[in-house]
């Protein structure tokens, strides 16, 4: 019986390309991957936003009117949903001019019990330290 | 030996990121590793039957046909991500596998090392 933690690190900006899409449908996958696995092994997955990748989590997104693809907003929600850990870099975030304000902190309105935490770089570093494998998207 | 598991998201054509992915599976499995090589977004293009061999645009399938034969090397296609581009398990040479992301994530948690190839 193992757990190996797998950091997904966002830096890539929304939309410009699907690289931060697929950084959290790989980390939502997490969810699945017992089905693959030993009994009792699983990954433990935790999702982190860096540098220019902080944008994928802000609110009031607007791409399924604009693109019709869903948000990146709404995956972090699923994210939150399904109880990832969701670390967003404080930092980086007020760089931007940003606030916790600006941010997807929840999935409340769909059931989702866990918040992201806006953390500084610092505290990010210590969990990929303690990561056994890193993605970077 | 030990057992590599790569992820590669970039175009087979547009991209040099699949030919390096490709290059170093092959090394590796010479050097008698395992590789797993998972493809998604458009590295899903990699399994696309009909691929033509033109000068100065990347062909792979020759090497990728002597890794899977080697017995050491699986790659296995995003079926989402595919589907997504027009291709099908039909449409897919054999081979490949074809699956969902856990795969991915499932090749992680048994492997000595990742390299994760992301898209751009």
């Amino acid at each position: 019986m193992a757990i190996k933690k797998i950091a997904f690190i966002v830096e890539k900006l929304p939309y410009k390309s699907e690289t931060s899409r697929l950084a959290l449908t790989h980390a939502i996958a997490s969810q699945t991957v017992e089905i693959h696995l030993e009994d009792g092994d699983n990954v433990e997955p935790v999702l982190a936003f860096v540098g220019d990748g902080v944008l994928n989590c802000l609110k009031n997104q607007k791409a399924l009117e604009i693109y019709g693809v869903s948000s990146l907003e709404s995956h972090v929600k699923n994210a939150l949903l399904l109880d990832l850990r969701v670390l967003v870099c404080k930092e980086d975030l007020e760089g931007f001019g940003l606030t916790e304000d600006s941010i997807v902190m929840d999935a409340e309105e769909i059931g989702g019990e866990v918040t992201t935490q806006v953390v500084p770089y610092e505290e990010i570093q210590q969990d990929l330290e303690s990561a056994d494998h890193l993605m970077f998207f | 030996m030990g057992k590599i598991t790569i992820g590669c998201f970039s175009s087979l054509v547009g991209s040099m990121s699949l030919d390096f992915a490709i290059k170093f599976s092959d090394a590796a499995v010479k050097k008698g590793h395992e590789v797993d090589l998972w493809l998604s977004g458009n590295g899903t293009m990699l399994g696309k039957k009909g691929q033509s061999k033109f000068r100065d645009y990347s062909y792979l399938m020759d090497t990728v046909m002597e890794l899977i034969n080697s017995g050491k090397f699986k790659i296995t296609n995003c079926e989402a991500c595919a589907k997504a581009r027009g291709i099908g398990r039909e449409d897919t040479v054999e081979g490949f596998g074809v699956a969902s992301m856990d795969w991915y994530l499932a090749s992680a948690f048994s492997t000595d090392r990742i390299l994760h190839i992301g898209g751009e």
